[in-house]
């Protein structure tokens, strides 16, 4: 009875998983929040399906009990979060709000059952992440100073390095965190946002030629901070993150192929200079030949992608825990080996939607500074995704960051919840852009609500405002 | 100025969906293709679960006679089982002590197993493991055992293949060993460097071709001289001198008067190394390669190269010695053998291929293997040519053994020299029958035994008897 019921929910969790997935993306074809309530709605009972049965496989598979009072915690949590949010922000964005929820359900699931412990603590970091997450679009709507700091977030953020640079603690050659009271800090975390508000407010009153020169010395800080950290992913999104800032604010390709350009110089002297360099980029192109040393943790990796198949080895069925650091930087390989590589394409198709549902807010935003915080906070998320995904799959070098929402981690997951309640934040912003032109404009009021909301963007609305 | 903004930020969200897509297109793809690989990896320790949760499949002949099983005694302890003990000793290999032959290449078929689920939960209630999914192997026990037998005491090799499938029906490499004791003797097989008992000298043996090579030598002047190869004539006395270095046939024996067909049919050495300084170097050199010689070869088992390398600036006296087969080369029988099915299948090789299936243990079939085609080594004509002249070899040559049968058969010998002091040789044969329709390929070496004619040949003869006088 138990090995039916393990071995046909590995196929039920990916049809349910890829249900939810498919309403992420059928959404879209609705230009109005109101007529995607009904997909919201199929979301939930997918994202509860999935939920539900990977923890009676897990309590299955243990036979332990106690697992289903943890995940009748963890179903109160994320059923409370998505109603107080609707009941709170009516004017909110859902898809975003389930994606997270969705993302979270997965992080519990692969969590307890790499390490029991660890998610019991990230279950109570998430808690209180929420809670404080939950005042963000509050706030974001209403403070209106948040555009003029600029200097204040350059500040923030190089001392905030710095410190960890002088101060902090040695983990895994990287000097990346530091502790207060017990807790361990990892601030090159929070210093993401505060560097996309940074990089925001110093283009949107001008954005000439000398705005570029400032802000891309002090941009170079972070980034040189944190490569002497040799904190390198981090450095990395710092720096893509920027570059692509500025080619929206400036509106100039040159920018971009300037910062690629520099990027690609960049990342060979770092190659010619560093050693641990020159190891990871060995490691990537042929980590068969350093199997004992560099290559253990990306063959471990790759061992677990390829032994789970498309449906997976089943929870509890594999061997993830082989991998180092699977909780954090590995955590898509455990998903890709005991749930399968199905479900953990829809897991990245899931981090998808939310960057497009992020770019289109960032298109239909009028107000400059929040519609390049809206594609800064999206580009760093997503660039994020891609350096631990394709670090873990040979796709690209490891870097060693953590892949949102799913990785242990308490100041990764506190850092992208207030990344994806500031986009909410932002949403509401545009809904608040939008009701009041349609009151300046009742003349045209029914075909401005139509053309209002939605994932294309509606070239006649531009020529009109234009 | 919005407008283009907006189309900005498209761009960038449309180059990392393409950049995700393309994550996710090489995820899958690596991970679905390099499954097996990854698998039998010994840094995987994947293989542990399965190999706890499944007891190891059984591997079978092609007739359905059984070479390997796992047995487990009332204690659950499981035992790797021969019943053929030595007889398939390379072919089948060993499971512990690292692994080897079809045990190692099929190991990750073997702890799989994808039998009924009602099956595994039968056994989940017994409180037994899952069986592993068997293998069939295109291994004829009948042909092996000929095989086996024929060379005796001596050491050697014998495979036997399809040349229309390149299914391999048999392989035999002595000294031998028996798989069942394998953890008993390892210690003294592994200490023992003279006679390298564990190596599958079928297609790890490395040996001087001797006129065997005259097959390759011949190719590349007819592919030089197609017009004019059949004018080919020769006065031969026995021996052959071109500067400083000497050939001498076999035994000092002079050919007299000669053609093409008779030169190859007698393997007259000095005919071939005269030959041989004709030839263009440089595409000599290319067409070894495309037979394959220091080439890494797409087939399951473990291999060795084999080795002639020829180009401009090779000497004469080497070109002399690589055009009768000795000097530096180095073959396999497992090589000689896939130019042979070459000839014998128009030109064309197929993959040699061990396995013929994956099955569950209740017989249901997961993977079938089916032929495929390598390349193709030659030109339909070439192996035309080549056949006839092989033909003539057991008409009129050296392999006489084999003519005046109830079906026909063509193939060329070999008695390579190996010790330059005594004037010991290897014997060889290699060859096909029957020659209208080829059905079978056959490659023998057998070490330090004399001339290919008088010990190859028969044992050829009695393995191709098997096949076809009923």
């Amino acid at each position: 009875m138990e090995l039916y019921i393990t071995e046909l929910s590995k196929y039920f969790i990916t049809l349910f998983i890829a249900c939810y997935t498919l309403e992420c993306f059928l959404v879209f074809r609705f230009q109005d929040e109101e007529q995607r309530k009904g997909g919201y709605i199929r979301q939930n009972i997918w994202m509860f399906l999935v939920h539900f049965s990977c923890f009676l496989v897990i309590c299955f598979e243990t036979g332990q009990i106690e697992y289903l009072l943890f995940y009748v915690l963890q179903q109160i949590l994320l059923f409370s979060t998505i109603m107080l949010f609707r009941m709170i922000y009516p004017k909110g964005n859902l898809l975003i709000v389930n994606n997270m929820c969705m993302l979270l359900s997965v992080g519990f699931v692969i969590l307890t059952r790499l390490s029991y412990e660890r998610a019991i603590k990230q279950f109570f970091i998430v808690t209180a992440s929420i809670i404080i997450g939950m005042a963000i679009p509050f706030f974001i709507r209403n403070i209106k100073f948040l555009k003029s700091l600029t200097w204040v977030y350059a500040g923030v953020g190089i001392a905030a390095l710095g410190i960890v640079l002088i101060l902090g603690s040695v983990t895994y050659g990287s000097k990346i965190s530091y502790s207060v009271a017990g807790v361990t800090f990892q601030p090159s975390e929070f210093v993401k946002i505060v560097f996309v508000f940074f990089v925001a407010s110093a283009f949107c009153e001008s954005w000439d030629f000398l705005r570029v020169a400032v802000t891309a010395v002090l941009a170079g800080a972070h980034v040189l901070i944190l490569v002497a950290s040799k904190d390198l992913g981090s450095a990395l999104i710092f720096f893509v993150v920027y570059v692509f800032m500025v080619f929206i604010a400036t509106g100039r390709w040159i920018y971009l192929f300037l910062g690629v350009a520099g990027g690609c110089g960049a990342a060979v002297v770092a190659y010619r200079l560093f050693s641990h360099v020159q190891v990871r980029v060995q490691a990537w192109r042929d980590p068969f030949s350093c199997i004992d040393d560099a290559g253990f943790q990306i063959t471990q990796s790759l061992f677990g992608i390829s032994s789970g198949g498309w449906f997976g080895l089943g929870l509890f069925r594999g061997n993830p825990t082989s991998i180092p650091l699977v909780e954090a930087d590995f955590v898509f390989s455990a998903v890709a080996e005991e749930l399968g590589i199905l479900f953990s394409m829809c897991m990245i198709l899931i981090c998808i939607s939310s960057f497009i549902m992020c770019m289109n807010i960032s298109l239909k935003l009028q107000d400059r500074f929040y519609r390049l915080i809206a594609f800064g906070l999206g580009v760093t998320y997503i660039f994020q995704v891609f350096l631990t995904v394709g670090g873990g799959t040979k796709f690209i070098p490891m870097t060693g960051v953590t892949l949102p929402f799913i990785s242990y981690g308490g100041s990764s997951v506190l850092t992208t919840l207030i990344m994806f309640f500031i986009i909410e934040g932002l949403y509401i912003i545009r809904r608040d852009e939008g009701d009041k032109r349609a009151k300046t404009r009742k003349g045209q009021n029914k075909r401005q609500r139509e053309t209002r909301e939605g994932g294309r963007p509606r070239r006649r609305e531009y020529e009109e405002e234009a | 100025m919005k407008k283009k903004r907006n189309r900005q930020i498209l761009a960038v969200t449309w180059l990392f969906v393409g950049l995700f897509f393309a994550m996710m297109g090489y995820t899958c793809h690596y991970a679905v293709t390099h499954r097996q690989t990854l698998m039998n990896n010994s840094y995987n320790t994947r293989q542990e679960i399965l190999i706890a949760q499944n007891s190891r499949g059984s591997i079978y002949a092609a007739g359905g006679q059984k070479l390997a099983e796992t047995v487990t005694d009332g204690e659950g302890k499981e035992t790797r089982v021969y019943p053929y003990a030595n007889m398939f000793s390379h072919a089948v290999g060993y499971a512990s002590n690292g692994k080897f032959g079809i045990e190692a290449f099929a190991n990750y078929y073997l702890i799989n197993s994808n039998t009924r689920l009602s099956d595994k939960v039968a056994n989940d209630v017994a409180g037994k493991k899952y069986p592993g999914d068997s293998v069939i192997t295109t291994l004829d026990v009948d042909l092996q055992k000929i095989a086996y037998d024929s060379l005796g005491m001596y050491s050697g090799a014998v495979i036997v293949s399809e040349p229309s499938t390149g299914r391999i029906l048999a392989m035999v490499s002595k000294p031998d060993f028996d798989p069942n004791e394998i953890d008993q003797i390892w210690d003294t097989l592994i200490n023992d460097k003279e006679s390298s008992v564990l190596l599958n000298r079928t297609t790890q043996g490395l040996y001087p071709p001797g006129s065997t090579f005259k097959i390759v030598t011949a190719l590349e002047y007819i592919r030089e001289n197609p017009d004019s190869y059949s004018q080919f004539s020769f006065q031969c006395n026995g021996r052959f001198t071109h500067g400083e270095e000497r050939i001498n046939c076999y035994h000092g024996t002079s050919h007299g008067s000669e053609n093409f067909t008779k030169a190859f049919a007698k393997s007259c050495n000095s005919a071939f190394a005269s030959i041989g300084l004709e030839l263009d170097r440089k595409k000599f050199g290319k067409t070894l390669d495309e037979l394959l010689f220091n080439q890494e070869l797409k087939v399951d088992f473990a291999y060795n190269q084999s080795k002639l390398a020829m180009d401009e600036n090779t000497t004469d006296s080497d070109v002399m010695q690589a055009a009768i087969g000795q000097g530096t080369t180095q073959i396999t029988p497992l090589e000689l053998n896939m130019i042979t099915a070459a000839i014998a299948n128009d030109g064309e090789l197929m993959k040699p291929y061990l396995l013929d299936r994956v099955e569950t243990a209740d017989r249901s079939v997961v993977k079938q293997f089916s032929p495929d085609s390598y390349k193709r080594l030659m030109s339909e004509e070439e192996a035309q040519i080549m056949t006839e002249l092989m033909e003539e070899v057991v008409k009129s040559g050296t392999g006489t053994k084999l003519s005046g049968l109830s079906y026909t058969a063509a193939g060329k010998t070999g008695s390579a020299e190996y010790n330059k002091v005594k004037s010991d040789s290897h014997a060889w044969f290699t060859g096909f029958a029957p020659v209208e329709e080829p059905q079978v390929c056959v490659t023998i070496i057998i070490e330090g035994a004399g001339s290919g004619g008088d010990y190859a040949v028969p044992i050829a003869k009695r393995i191709l008897d098997a096949c076809f006088e009923e």
